[in-house]
């Protein structure tokens, strides 16, 4: 990445398979599914009636429950993935740097359930009874604005939208701004809850979502024969983003730097990816040459992995093309199997396990994948976790829309 | 039934999210309680809610303490 060096010094989560980074980790490790039945509405007539959503979420020790109130659940997952980051970071914000300071975090959907419920409320007693938060409590950066309120952040505040690669964007453009000089931190990432009557129809309507209703924990498995479609799932992630040297020169726990982001569009097609992966090649071919990196040295790809059929073809053509024999080598895995696809948080999280799989020297697993597909061929870390030596790692997104992103993560010695 | 102050006390501390005993009858919203902009407009629907009514905007916009939302209800509704 050119200009200054950018590390990561803080994170912060909220999954389905956990309320924290450590506690979500610890299961991805032991390839523990978080799909289960949907029992938040009546799904009796959706295709789909599962999904890999939060359990037992409480807000209360993180946001005042006044507040809580007025905000979408996605809102809420990303202030606590905010607030988890930035306390881990231990980063003091002072009137002299609050302006270095800054926030970009996105999201895919945004408040689709205020939508939905306000939509109700219209209907059925008019204009007049919308509540006054409506507006502020489900619109895409108010995540960002929550934060910067909340510690005084006063430096660039955005939120980038650019569906399952809104998490990846806002983390690569967010250290763009740090090495480029227009900031000195920023906690980036991106929050979900799409699991509501109106998200899951209509990620249902688009043939996107696995229907293996009678075992959901099985229903992700990228690679595989048997694949049908995603998961939907629902969280954050957030990490703080620190310039290098005055992230060293206040002792901070630094656990990589960002070395590498590249971006692409397909210009193919609104949902689906051109059979030879030839965008996503483009975004990983930008980040590894933005990261000045022999892809010989890349050991680790958390891959985009949504368990469609065209997606997963796609992106192991485009491992091949980009990585030539050293394709043999890498370790290629799908978090998205145990947790779903957690859309405009997915590049959030996955880059999150991207930097513990550095920090540990371990590639988390892709579970279900039994038998693998025709021209599935890589070490995609089947069933258990690889202890194995991880210098750089790759993490991939790619969005309706055709929107591709890649971030490069480098161990520091 | 409870009186109307007790019920609008009531309202107002679940709304602003403060305890029943700190809304004295003087207090008002945005000085005492913490209240923003926002926060009074969704009191006032909440009233609305409670007793079934519909306070006229230019009426809500002078209902600043807890004593003129008691004294709305009682000049409207009793």
């Amino acid at each position: 990445m050119k200009g200054r060096r950018v590390v990561v010094t803080g994170l912060g989560m909220v999954s389905p398979v956990g309320l924290t980074v450590a506690e979500t980790w610890e299961n991805i490790l032991a390839g523990k599914s978080g799909a289960a039945p949907i029992e938040l509405f009546d799904v009796s007539a959706y295709s789909t009636r599962f999904s890999a959503s939060v359990k037992n979420f409480d807000s209360d020790p993180y946001i005042p429950a006044k507040d809580a109130r007025k905000m979408d659940v996605f809102v809420q997952y990303g202030m606590v993935a905010g607030i988890q980051a930035f306390e881990d970071a231990g980063l003091e914000v002072t009137e002299a740097n609050a302006g270095r300071v800054g926030c970009a975090i996105g999201s895919g959907i945004g408040g689709i359930g205020q939508i939905e419920k306000n939509t109700e409320i219209v209907r059925t007693a008019g204009p007049r009874k919308i509540s006054p938060f409506f507006v502020p409590g489900s619109i895409i950066n108010m995540i960002a604005g929550n934060l910067s309120v909340k510690y005084n952040l006063q430096g660039p505040n955005l939120a980038m939208v650019t569906a399952c690669t809104s998490g990846t964007h806002n983390i690569g453009l967010g250290a763009r701004l740090i090495a480029s000089g227009d900031a000195d931190a920023m906690l980036v990432g991106g929050a979900e809850m799409a699991t509501t009557p109106v998200g899951l129809g209509g990620f249902a309507a688009a043939r996107a979502l696995s229907t293996r209703n009678d075992d959901p924990a099985a229903a992700s498995r990228p690679w595989d024969k048997d694949r049908d479609g995603f998961v939907l799932g629902d969280g954050a992630g957030v990490m703080m983003l620190e310039e290098y040297e005055s992230a060293r020169a206040r002792g901070a726990k630094i656990y990589a730097e960002i070395t590498g982001f590249g971006m692409s569009g397909d210009a193919f097609h609104m949902t689906s990816p051109p059979e030879d992966g030839r965008g996503a090649a483009a975004s990983m071919r930008n980040a590894i040459n933005d990261a000045g990196l022999d892809v010989s040295e890349l050991h680790y790809i958390n891959a985009h992995g949504t368990s469609t059929n065209a997606g997963d073809l796609a992106e192991t053509c485009a491992v091949k093309s980009v990585m030539g024999n050293a394709a043999a080598q890498v370790a290629v895995s799908s978090t998205k199997s145990m947790i779903g696809h957690l859309l405009g948080a997915a590049g959030a999280v996955e880059a999150i396990f991207s930097v513990l799989a550095i920090r540990d020297q371990v590639a988390p697993p892709t579970i279900n994948l039994d038998n693998p597909d025709e021209g599935c061929d890589l070490n995609y870390v089947p069933h258990t976790a690889q202890q194995r030596e991880i210098r750089n790692v790759l993490s991939n997104s790619f969005g309706f829309g055709g929107t591709n992103g890649s971030l490069i993560f480098r161990r520091l010695d | 039934m409870s009186s109307i102050e007790e019920r609008v006390k009531k309202i107002v501390a679940e709304q602003l999210g403060v305890k029943e005993e700190e809304v004295q009858t003087e207090a008002s919203f945005v000085e005492d309680l913490g209240a923003d902009s926002l926060d009074t407009v969704e009191l006032v629907m909440a009233l609305e809610e409670e007793f079934e009514t519909e306070i006229p905007d230019e009426e809500a916009e002078k209902i600043t303490t807890v004593k003129l939302a008691i004294d709305y209800i009682n000049d409207n509704l009793a």
